[in-house]
């Protein structure tokens, strides 16, 4: 992986500080070229991958992507799936079973199984998973993936679900069909680092908040600080300026004193800030 | 834990990660659910409530079944003597609530209803603000939920049904309703209210009202569940009083003063602008917003310390519910303005009479 990677919450109207801010930023980037120009500046500071979510408009980002290969020649995208509020409202409204039905294929045999209304057997949720991740992956096709995660609200949920060999089935399916390497985003370090363990998955990529006033870091920062330390796992920070809690060179001064991190993950909307905090990250790991 | 939906397997999922938990079955009417919750979580399942019961030794009880169940198995748990855990709203009925609140206290069990806001740091601090009196004599109070849940015409879940509960009223327009009874304290009436549906066939999808309140403060109430500008749930408070406003959503808690407060907690003149970075509590596990996790954790402490009054309590919740019923009477009334009196005494009198 690379050292900075180029997260996208600012595209889409997450902010976890202001909901103004993050309704500015939504009508800011509507228009797919205001979203190019700021991946073109990231590109332009040596940034050439982009973690982003499988929302919706991303789909349209791939397509750009797609038809300028001559352009990013080395380009690559890690996916973060599933955009969860589209689950989310799809249950409210629908209801479970039912907006499971509208992301799975439309044909074949499970379909016609839950239609019928079918209990699942062991076997089959290994089935609709594979499923539903080849419908979040169908956006990025022809694109180089070679890092997919799962997003931390399915991770953490199936963590306190104790649902872990659905972690493995995750990580058999991204490798065995992607050739791609299997992350995890949680907020919760520690347990998932135990969870994974216990199924057996080795030296796994973490995606995790790792910041210096501790903001989402479940379990404490000593913690996760002696897990950085002291855990076999590829880390990768994110959240590392706490929504601009804290000033950017105190923030990457913290991040990089850490060992073993592997990358960093952040977003930004300015040319100016996106500089501003690669040099840093490369003046710190320097 | 009886009811594994959406709100139910994110309390399951909590509540198992919670060292002082431990959760020794779950009960729900969909095999399928209960299927994999046995095979993939190893969680003991019940198709019903009844042989859960009379098998496990419980001592507590989350119920997040359709609200219209709610009454019924509240009163069996407390039957049987264990804490409940209710998901919002409490019940639909308000003299079925009076009922259980009353039961509860003769047993003196633990009662929570998940009015997850209350454990929202940036709204926390809004109470603590106006119970400080910061903002001098309270005049008026606006209660906004917006989110993008029914968008279309068709849809078939308990959530537009109206006899379960369902609409933007019971769903959304609750939290709104509970945030203003937390935030200033409960309105003596309402007037002026509008359900109207905007895309639901049964149920209304927007609601509207004017609340009273006993010391001649005024407070408006705008709910819409089907506003896709927003990309989730949506809820913010306002406060004005004569000494300044404020503001607070999830993010954030927005003050704006004349004249300095001594608090606590003391505020300067001018804007003071609070965020959820430096206001949340850490929790031990998060799963989708620190609220979530804070209530639960809440409600295990309860029943380790007998707190048999905190916060969220039945009776608290169903303090909602009277207002909810309140909007249910009042819709089409004309507004007319009530016959409060207008004292402008004392920093609390407009708001506590």
């Amino acid at each position: 992986m690379d050292r900075v990677l180029f997260g996208d919450n600012q595209f889409f109207g997450v902010n976890h500080m202001s909901e103004d801010k993050a309704r500015a930023q939504a009508m800011r980037f509507q228009d797919l070229q205001a979203i190019i120009d700021v991946l073109d500046a990231a590109y332009g500071e040596g940034i050439r991958t982009f973690m982003c979510t499988s929302h919706d408009r991303v789909a349209e980002i791939c397509d750009y992507f797609r038809s300028h290969p001559e352009k990013y020649p080395d380009y690559q995208f890690y996916p973060c799936m599933p955009y969860a509020h589209k689950y989310a409202n799809a249950v409210t409204e629908h209801g479970m079973f039912e907006a499971l039905r509208m992301f799975l294929p439309k044909e074949g045999a499970i379909a016609a199984m839950l239609k019928g209304g079918v209990a699942l057997a062991s076997k089959d949720i290994e089935v609709i998973m594979h499923l539903l991740i080849d419908a979040e992956m169908k956006m990025f096709h022809g694109l180089r993936t070679p890092v997919v995660f799962m997003q931390n609200v399915i991770t953490d949920l199936l963590l306190g679900l104790r649902m872990n060999d659905c972690l493995r089935i995750f990580h058999d399916h991204v490798r065995d069909k992607y050739g791609a390497e299997p992350g995890y985003i949680t907020m919760n370090l520690p347990r998932l680092l135990d969870a994974l363990d216990a199924v057996g998955i080795e030296n796994p990529i973490v995606c995790a908040n790792i910041n210096k006033i501790g903001f989402r870091m479940c379990g404490g920062t000593r913690a996760y600080e002696e897990a950085i330390a002291q855990r076999r796992f590829r880390a990768v920070a994110m959240s590392i300026l706490a929504s601009g809690a804290i000033a950017p060179r105190e923030a990457i001064e913290y991040v990089c004193a850490q060992p073993r991190i592997e990358s960093l993950v952040f977003g930004a909307s300015s040319r100016a800030n996106i500089r501003q905090t690669k040099a840093l990250i490369d003046e710190m790991t320097a | 834990m009886v009811g594994m939906g959406k709100m139910g397997l994110s309390h399951l999922s909590i509540a198992r990660a919670h060292p002082s938990i431990d959760l020794v079955a779950g009960c729900d009417a969909s095999a399928y659910l209960t299927d994999i919750l046995e095979k993939h979580a190893g969680l003991k399942c019940y198709a019903s409530l009844e042989p859960m019961l009379d098998s496990e030794q419980l001592d507590a009880i989350i119920i997040a079944t359709p609200s219209s169940l709610h009454g019924a198995m509240v009163q069996k748990a407390l039957d049987r003597g264990l804490h409940v855990f209710c998901e919002k709203p409490f019940v639909l009925d308000v003299e079925e609530g009076e009922r259980l609140v009353a039961s509860a206290l003769s047993r003196r069990r633990v009662t929570q209803v998940g009015y997850h806001f209350r454990f929202v740091g940036a709204f926390k601090e809004a109470a603590r603000i106006v119970r400080s009196g910061a903002l001098g004599t309270v005049h008026h109070v606006r209660a906004e939920a917006y989110g993008p849940v029914v968008l279309r015409r068709k849809t078939s879940t308990w959530r537009s049904a109206k006899a379960e509960g369902g609409g933007a009223l019971y769903d959304y327009a609750c939290h709104a309703v509970d945030l203003v009874n937390f935030v200033v304290g409960a309105p003596t009436s309402v007037d002026g209210v509008v359900r109207n549906s905007v895309f639901s066939r049964d149920v209304d999808d927007e609601v509207y009202g004017t609340m009273r309140f006993a010391g001649g403060a005024s407070g408006q109430l705008c709910v819409n569940w089907s506003d896709e500008s927003f990309r989730k749930m949506s809820t913010k408070i306002s406060v004005w009083g004569t000494n300044g406003r404020l503001t607070a959503d999830r993010q954030e808690c927005q003050v704006y003063l004349r004249e300095p407060h001594e608090g606590p907690p003391r505020i300067d003149k001018g804007w003071t602008v609070r965020y959820t970075t430096d206001l949340s509590d850490e929790v031990w596990f998060y799963l989708r917003g620190e609220e979530y996790s804070a209530q639960i954790d809440y409600f295990a402490s309860s029943i380790q310390e007998g707190r048999i009054d905190g916060e969220n309590s039945f009776a608290s919740a169903l303090q909602a519910d009277r207002v909810v019923a309140m909007l249910v009477d009042q819709e089409g009334v004309p507004a007319v303005a009530p016959a409060a009196e207008k004292s402008r005494k004392g920093l609390w009198s407009r708001i506590a009479g």
